[in-house]
């Protein structure tokens, strides 16, 4: 009887699944664009250059048609770090003199290589968020590409810590910001996130597309935040088993 | 040209298909989570290839480096091979 539903349910879901795709012609246009105008892809397409003066349109998509999701994106992450902190963090006990973290000492290889590659790291990372309205890339892949620089050194130096009150004020301050933006939207153009209060610039230049490449800053800052206190407590847990 | 372009991309699923394979057959852990290391690459690859540059970064700074070392040091924290027969078997392995 088990047996028979499960076989149901997936001939249920192999029908329209398959009947989806046959509908569908492989590699057909189906967003329409730039053929149909009169598609939501078309005009992301025709309309976003000239409109917020921004290049990268995924971009303008992201942080200003679907601004209210990447809002929810960030909170997703600010949640899944939080509750990962309030789980593992642990603060230096009585007699200890400092956390001590689990790897061995590394060699001086690595040391002197990771010293050499960490400020790289950062800067490719600011530049990735800095022209997200521009280039390929922007504020979640930044803030990654920085909390990787930061895990090179975690992972170098044994002493190296991070100052989880300096993440904390970090991380609050940019999602203020972006919050602080969105509101500022509503009250001076009449919806959320509203990208009308900052004169938008020209295309193709560093500062152009309004409040688009702030917000974008905002979040990369909140993600490296995030991501590096995640990195940093999870290296920083107690060896379950050695103790 | 466009025969090369779309041979590529099939190469590259194809050889993703088979690194992802490893990493599900493989014992010992550490192998497995660097062999999704290896999917992630290709996965870059691949959506670079079907030009779409921003998910390419996204999954190289993400998927390769920080997924990558989290399972790291997750696997140093419990341990490395998927069962202890498999261990006392790489061990005599090793011994002999």
């Amino acid at each position: 009887m088990k047996k028979f539903f499960v076989i149901t349910l997936l001939a249920v879901l192999g029908f329209y699944l398959a009947s989806t795709f046959c509908y569908m012609p492989f590699g057909e246009n189906r967003m329409g664009a730039p053929v149909d105008e009169q598609t939501v892809g078309a005009y992301y397409l025709n309309q976003t250059a000239e409109v917020s003066q921004v290049s990268n349109v995924i971009t303008a998509i992201v942080v200003n048609y679907r601004g209210f999701d990447t809002l929810g994106e960030v909170t997703v992450l600010f949640l899944a770090s939080a509750g990962l902190a309030s789980i593992l963090y642990r603060r230096k006990e009585e007699d200890e003199e400092e956390v001590e973290r689990l790897n061995q000492p590394s060699s001086s290889l690595l040391q002197t290589g990771s010293k050499f590659l960490f400020p790289l790291v950062v800067l490719l990372g600011i530049y990735v968020f800095i022209h997200g309205h521009l280039t390929p890339g922007g504020g979640f892949q930044g803030g990654a590409i920085i909390a990787t620089g930061f895990l090179l050194m975690l992972i170098a130096y044994k002493k190296y810590h991070v100052s989880h009150g300096m993440l904390t004020w970090v991380e609050s301050l940019a999602g203020i910001l972006f919050v602080t933006i969105g509101i500022w939207g509503l009250v001076t153009g009449g919806t959320f996130l509203e990208n009308s209060f900052l004169p938008k610039g020209t295309l193709n230049s560093l500062i152009s597309g309004g409040a688009i490449p702030i917000i974008y800053i905002a979040v990369g800052f909140k993600v490296a935040a995030e991501l590096t206190g995640v990195l940093d407590i999870l290296l920083n847990t107690k060896d379950p088993i050695k103790k | 040209m466009m025969l090369v372009y779309i041979g590529a991309i099939a190469l590259l699923a194809l050889l993703l298909v088979f690194v992802a394979l490893y990493a599900i057959r493989q014992k010992d852990l550490l192998y497995a989570v660097l062999a999704t290391g290896v999917v992630s690459l290709i996965l870059s690859l691949v959506f670079l290839l079907l030009q779409a540059p921003d998910v390419a970064l996204t999954e190289a700074a993400i998927g390769i480096a920080l997924t990558t070392i989290v399972f790291v040091i997750t696997i140093r924290n419990t341990s490395r091979y998927e069962n202890e027969n498999t261990q006392s078997k790489i061990n005599t392995k090793k011994s002999e």
